[in-house]
């Protein structure tokens, strides 16, 4: 795994010696392909230029950590458990931030700020007790730290923490502990990732059906402590509808429910003060959640609509027909072309005279303008009989909104590159390029105009803030639900020119979300609050609420031992 | 919240620094039909469809809100759906503009013809149009001219036109049938003047306005002060079509929407002497085709030149930052009616005000408004008999010019012939015979009898209020400094020279509002007063201007205690506006015959509704609801109170700071509601 950017170390973008974009490794798709568009999209999206280079810092320099502070006496009682434990700097640094821009780009410059001061290795649930007590009689921060691929500032250390932090690492705790076939649940340990989990079920002909982005990273404890959702939601549920059972270590002690009914009338659910805590209460060890045979037939689509404004209304009707595939995502016209642009070298002279020709049937016979298109794909799961014919209705409504099908390879390609996207973000920081994605989700009516005003808020603001060139600014509906839709939003631009870009970069990401929440957004879909959205908390959910979650934090954590500072 | 926003004086270049063009000089060198059958292509609002006038008929009918609407009042009056649709139908019908591309070209053509005949020059900043280019192609764009004269209700088209901007739509009030479907046809669209309470009918004019603003096809254009003012200054602006424009925006509809003031300035306006009549309680003639018949015997005058300011475009977004709660609208859905929040109203009506002040800033002083200024404050004996030395006259006008640019306005000072030219182009009001400058009283050669002194009286008030007209158009110049001056001369009569206006609380409350502080800095820029860090002091040097600044409002002053002294003396306590303006005018004809009163500016309607409003501002006069006709209460005791205050001040008795501040509040809150400045609102709650 790379200390400094996304993902696994042998998998980057970079420019070879011709000058050719090109994805290195053997893990995805891509990989080891020549990506011929990408270098012109990005010279003219964001006028940048090969010749301007911003490298990173290759490795770590290990005399920028500030020495630990260590609790001695927290120190010796642990080394009593024999739970495994770390002061290296390498480990420290690499728990102390998720994958925020601002994290990233402090790295890449070697600038390292407050990080934790020991790093623990807990087994099972019985190691997380007894880590919990020992902090708490010691006085020690926890931070529990999962997959590391928060970007909401949720694994930095607060500055002001004088405490020993102690970054409590779940990656050990990644057992399937039981499958339960009868009832379809499978009994798991938190610090399991998502691209294991699946893997392991699938050996037993089983899935979770839950997706997110991040899945081959983030883990199982992560996605309840923060409420994630996963790609295929419409199918499988999001995270709080496939947890059936969870159990967490408090200062307080354990809290669990003592039975896996489906659904129980006992009060407010406890577990919703669970998921979304985001590491203030405690650390979830091991979940119960449903699981699902896995799909018998799976089928990739896309659809191309005249215009933006068409999709959406796409979108809408097949929310209220309730027929929404198992994904089923429509990107705006920049994103089209960004995608276009990411196609790797075609292998045959056929397949790029049929690209030839079905873009010449969509823009030239079809009248769609190239600058206006838009594109949506889809995926389809489970028996075959039923995908066909499930394919053929969303076909049909799309047809009703001017959609024309687009072919497999469209759709498939486009969930591909879900994964290798954040790759992308390092490439262009090695060329002053800098971005990130934020969602947020909103009623229908008003899914246009907060994409719209949003990405003219973004264009305005970098004018305003002297960024010289025009910002990438675009966005896409990543999910449909009965009441509204998840919407993502992409930013990024050249800094060439700025003397604090990240500044210019956080300016322009608050504005951003000022205009969110004016056109009716919600401050988070699923990236959760952490510490860059808290200051809007108050607002959201009113201080009565505010004042519920805090009494709820004072009594599970009277001592704020779980000390990461998030959410509230 | 709520707070004012600081008023920035800007330093503006003069008139040397702008690029004016006259546009009717290619006009006057090319063919009036080549003009206006040429390719005419605008760049419209980025992405906007073309919408037909039936399309956004259609679009407003069945929209959501109006929907709504119907169902909602089919269910109070139990009649059907399908009839209060109907109505709505025939509201729209009687609504909605229909522009026509060929229309446009005949009014192209028209005021071709008319404009060169009317007008030496029509002159265009060519950078504010270029920046409404520019802008509307970057949002829905809400153009928002100053209304001075009927001649400018298609100029902003015509100059569009002219230069492939696309033509707007325009809010106009019910007019007559043929002019009506010509104007309709050339992209107005009329709004009755009393809407009342009738929900169907906001209803489509809501949705009707907004589908407008949020397509954005057309740039929209209506006037904020809601009428064309017969007095020639700037009106208190009307917040309705300004709410509904700004909701769609509010509501997050559209990104932002730029509003461009416009500064129509003229040397010389069409019906001035019809605006008098009219202002002296003599009714207008109906704006019929006979009317415009008989207008064409105006069309043989020469009116100068007309100025058309396009200020610059200001983004409704940046303006209301941090004034608008989003989340009131997040929790309704936004076709349900919702009532803005005070918060929204008060953004709104800063907005409206703002515009309004900018439209004045924007408006070029003409050389005979400085003149009107000055000939008003000279005896109307001097002006009726002896006549008024040509040289006085030319002098101080100079001085009055540089002080005019001290204050920052723009004036349209041509060259220095420019003096007897203007006073030539006004010769329906003064003449120039043998070095002097006399007032034009007309003996009506038809006439048998020698007039009464009353019909004397009002021959003389319309010339009179003809030049008063042209003094208001550069009022605002002098407004603010205007009441700081007349506060501060009685004060330097009373203590010697050195008085101070002291920073206590009050003061700063009330008055820390920028309107004080600018007119500070105005005086102190023209060095009649020296202004530290915590007093103003008033300088000997500083006496000229300042006693014309006081002359200037005196008028006014006048004119309200004749007003107070009328109500305070009359027997009854109920009174009609329909007895009240008469009545007052009969008593200031008796009082300028004996003397005793020398304004002729209470003879106006609007000095005295003003006085009404004002008064009932101050809850002095009370509105009955009892008829149609509107009837008023009068409370005695405190308009005599009102007015003892505003004569013991006149009267140089000595005073107290606190008396002194009571004053200036009483004659601020008068003067400005009658000249329309914006912390009327933050003193009356004070």
């Amino acid at each position: 795994m790379k200390w400094n950017g996304w993902g696994y170390s042998d998998s980057k973008f970079l420019y070879n010696k011709k000058g050719q974009a090109e994805f290195t490794g053997k893990r995805y798709r891509l990989s080891g392909m020549i990506i011929p568009g990408l270098r012109e999209w990005m010279e003219s999206t964001f006028g940048a230029n090969l010749q301007h280079k911003t490298p990173a810092a290759p490795i770590l320099n290990s005399s920028a950590v500030q020495p630990p502070t260590l609790n001695e006496a927290f120190l010796k009682e642990l080394k009593s458990t024999g739970i495994p434990f770390s002061h290296d700097a390498e480990d420290r640094v690499f728990r102390s931030h998720g994958h925020c821009l601002h994290e990233i780009f402090a790295l890449r410059e070697g600038k390292i700020g407050r990080v934790p001061d020991l790093v623990v290795w807990p087994n099972c649930h019985n190691d997380v007790v007894k880590i919990v007590e020992l902090a708490c009689k010691h006085n020690v921060c926890l931070m529990p730290y999962g997959g590391g691929t928060s970007v909401s500032s949720a694994l930095e250390c607060p500055p002001e923490e004088t405490r020993s932090i102690v970054s409590l690492d779940t990656s050990q705790m990644n057992r399937i502990l039981w499958i339960d076939e009868k009832n379809l649940t499978a009994h798991v340990e938190a610090g399991i990732v998502g691209q294991d989990l699946e893997r392991l079920l699938n050996e037993s002909g089983y899935c979770t059906g839950h997706e997110p982005d991040s899945m081959e990273f983030s883990s199982l404890g992560g996605w309840v402590a923060t409420r994630a959702s996963g790609m295929k939601k419409n199918i499988y549920g999001n995270i709080e509808d496939l947890v059936v059972h969870i159990k967490m270590v408090t200062p307080q002690g354990v809290i669990e429910k003592s039975c896996q009914g489906p659904r129980m009338s006992t009060g407010p659910d406890v577990h919703h003060f669970i998921m979304g805590s985001e590491g203030t209460l405690g650390v979830v060890t091991e979940v119960t959640m449903k699981i699902r045979p896995m799909p018998e037939y799976q089928k990739y689509g896309s659809v191309v609509f005249p215009n933006f404004e068409m999709g959406v209304a796409c979108l809408r009707e097949v929310a209220r027909q309730r027929c929404a595939p198992a994904s089923i995502r429509l990107m705006d016209n920049e994103q089209f072309k960004f995608g276009h642009a990411l196609k790797p070298q075609v292998s045959s002279i056929f397949t790029s005279f049929l690209d030839g020709l079905k873009k010449f049937y969509i823009t030239k016979f079809k009248g769609f303008d190239p600058n206006r298109l838009c594109v949506a794909t889809l995926l389809f799961e489970g028996d075959r009989e039923k995908v066909l014919q499930h394919e053929k209705q969303v076909y049909d409504i799309a047809a009703k909104f001017g959609g024309l099908a687009a072919g497999e390879d469209n759709g498939q390609r486009g969930y591909m590159l879900t994964f290798v996207i954040a790759y992308l973000r390092d490439l262009g920081m090695d060329y002053y390029v800098i971005g990130e994605s934020f969602e947020t989700s909103v009623p229908w009516d008003r899914v246009l105009d907060i994409c719209r005003n949003v990405k003219a808020r973004i264009v305005r603001e970098c004018k305003d803030k002297g960024v010289q060139f025009p910002p990438l600014s675009t966005c896409r509906v990543t999910q449909t639900y009965d009441a509204g839709a998840c919407v993502y939003f992409y930013f990024a631009f050249n800094y060439r020119g700025l003397s604090d870009p990240v500044h210019v970069y956080e300016q322009v990401e608050h504005a951003a979300r000022e205009e969110i929440l004016a056109n009716g957004g919600s401050l988070s879909h699923h990236h959760g609050v952490g510490k860059l959205r808290k200051e809007w908390m108050r607002e959201t959910i009113s201080s009565v609420g505010m004042g519920m979650l805090k009494s709820v934090k004072d009594y599970v954590d009277p001592n704020n031992i779980f000390g990461n500072r998030n959410l509230l | 919240h709520g707070k004012i926003k600081r008023y920035q004086p800007k330093h503006q270049e003069q008139n040397c620094g702008e690029e004016f063009t006259d546009i009717l000089e290619e006009r006057r060198r090319t063919t009036d039909l080549g003009y206006a059958l040429r390719t005419f292509n605008p760049q419209p609002y980025k992405g906007a469809p073309t919408l037909s006038t039936s399309d956004l008929n259609k679009a407003v009918l069945e929209s959501q809100y109006l929907c709504y609407i119907i169902k909602e009042i089919a269910m109070e009056t139990g009649s059907s759906v399908e009839k209060v649709k109907e109505d709505a139908s025939r509201i729209l019908k009687e609504m909605s503009h229909n522009l026509q591309l060929g229309f446009i070209r005949l009014m192209g053509y028209t005021l071709n013809k008319v404009f060169k005949r009317l007008y030496r020059s029509i002159y265009v900043n060519m950078e504010g149009l270029n920046m409404l280019q520019q802008a509307i192609q970057e949002s829905p764009v809400i153009l928002i001219p100053n209304h001075r004269s009927y001649v400018d209700f298609l100029i902003i088209s015509y100059i569009l036109f002219t230069y492939d901007i696309p033509v707007p739509v325009i809010a106009a009030g019910i007019h007559v049938a043929i002019i009506g479907g010509l104007l309709r046809r050339s992209g107005a669209f009329y709004i009755r003047r009393a809407i009342g309470s009738d929900k169907l009918y906001w209803a489509v004019l809501l949705e009707y306005v907004q589908t407008i603003v949020r397509t954005g096809y057309a740039p929209l254009e209506f006037y904020v002060e809601g009428f064309r003012s017969r007095t020639l200054k700037s009106l208190v602006p009307k917040l309705g079509m300004m709410d509904m424009v700004l909701e769609p925006y509010f509501k997050g509809e559209v990104f932002d929407i730029t509003l461009v003031p416009i500064s129509i300035s003229y040397d010389r306006v069409l019906e001035e002497s019809l605006l008098a009549l009219e202002l002296l309680g003599v009714p207008r003639p109906k704006e019929s085709i006979t009317g415009l018949f008989k207008a064409s015997g105006v069309l043989q005058e020469d009116y100068g030149c007309m100025h058309v300011n396009f200020g610059r475009p200001l983004s409704a977004r940046q303006l209301c930052e941090g004034k608008i709660n989003w989340s009131e609208y997040n929790l309704i859905p936004r076709n349900l009616p919702q009532r803005p929040t005070a918060e929204t109203q008060d953004c709104v009506n800063w907005l409206a005000h703002l515009i309004v002040r900018t439209q004045e800033e924007g408006s070029l002083i003409s050389p005979w408004s400085l003149m009107a200024c000055l000939l008003l404050q000279t005896p109307f004996t001097t002006l009726t008999e002896e006549g008024l030395q040509w040289h006085q006259l030319t002098e101080k006008t100079l001085w009055l010019r540089k002080l005019v640019l001290d204050f920052g306005a723009r004036l349209n000072w041509p060259d220095s012939e420019v003096m007897s030219s203007t006073v030539a182009l006004h010769h329906s009001i003064v003449h120039h015979k043998e070095d002097r400058i006399y007032l034009v009283q007309d003996e009506d050669p038809a006439r048998q009898d020698p007039l009464s002194p009353e019909e004397g009286v009002m021959r003389m008030a319309v010339v009179v209020l003809m030049l008063v007209s042209y003094r208001n158009q550069a009022l605002h110049v002098f407004v603010r400094p205007g009441i700081l001056a007349t506060v501060g001369l009685q004060i330097l009569s009373l203590m010697n020279g050195h008085i101070l206006f002291s920073c206590d609380p009050f003061f700063c409350s009330q008055m820390s509002s920028s309107d004080f502080e600018e007119a500070c800095s105005l005086l102190q820029k023209c060095g009649a007063v020296h202004i530290s860090q915590q007093e103003v002091i008033v300088l000997e040097t500083g006496l000229e201007v300042l006693s014309f600044l006081q002359k200037l409002l005196q008028p006014f002053l006048d004119s309200y205690q004749l007003m107070f002294r009328y109500l305070c003396e009359k027997e009854d306590h109920v009174f009609t506006e329909e007895q009240f303006l008469p009545d007052v005018r009969n008593l200031a004809t008796k009082l300028i015959l004996s003397g005793d009163l020398c304004t002729f500016e209470v003879l106006s309607s609007d000095t005295q509704k003003n006085v009404l409003s004002a008064l009932r501002r101050l809850e002095a006069v009370t509105k009955l609801r009892v008829s149609q006709q509107k009837e008023y209460k009068v409370n005695k005791a405190a308009v005599s109170r009102t007015g003892d205050i505003l004569c013991k001040f006149i009267c140089d008795i000595p005073v107290t700071i606190k008396f002194f501040l009571c004053v200036l509040r009483i004659i601020i809150y008068f003067t400005l509601l009658s000249l329309n400045i914006l912390i009327i609102k933050c003193l009356y709650c004070g």
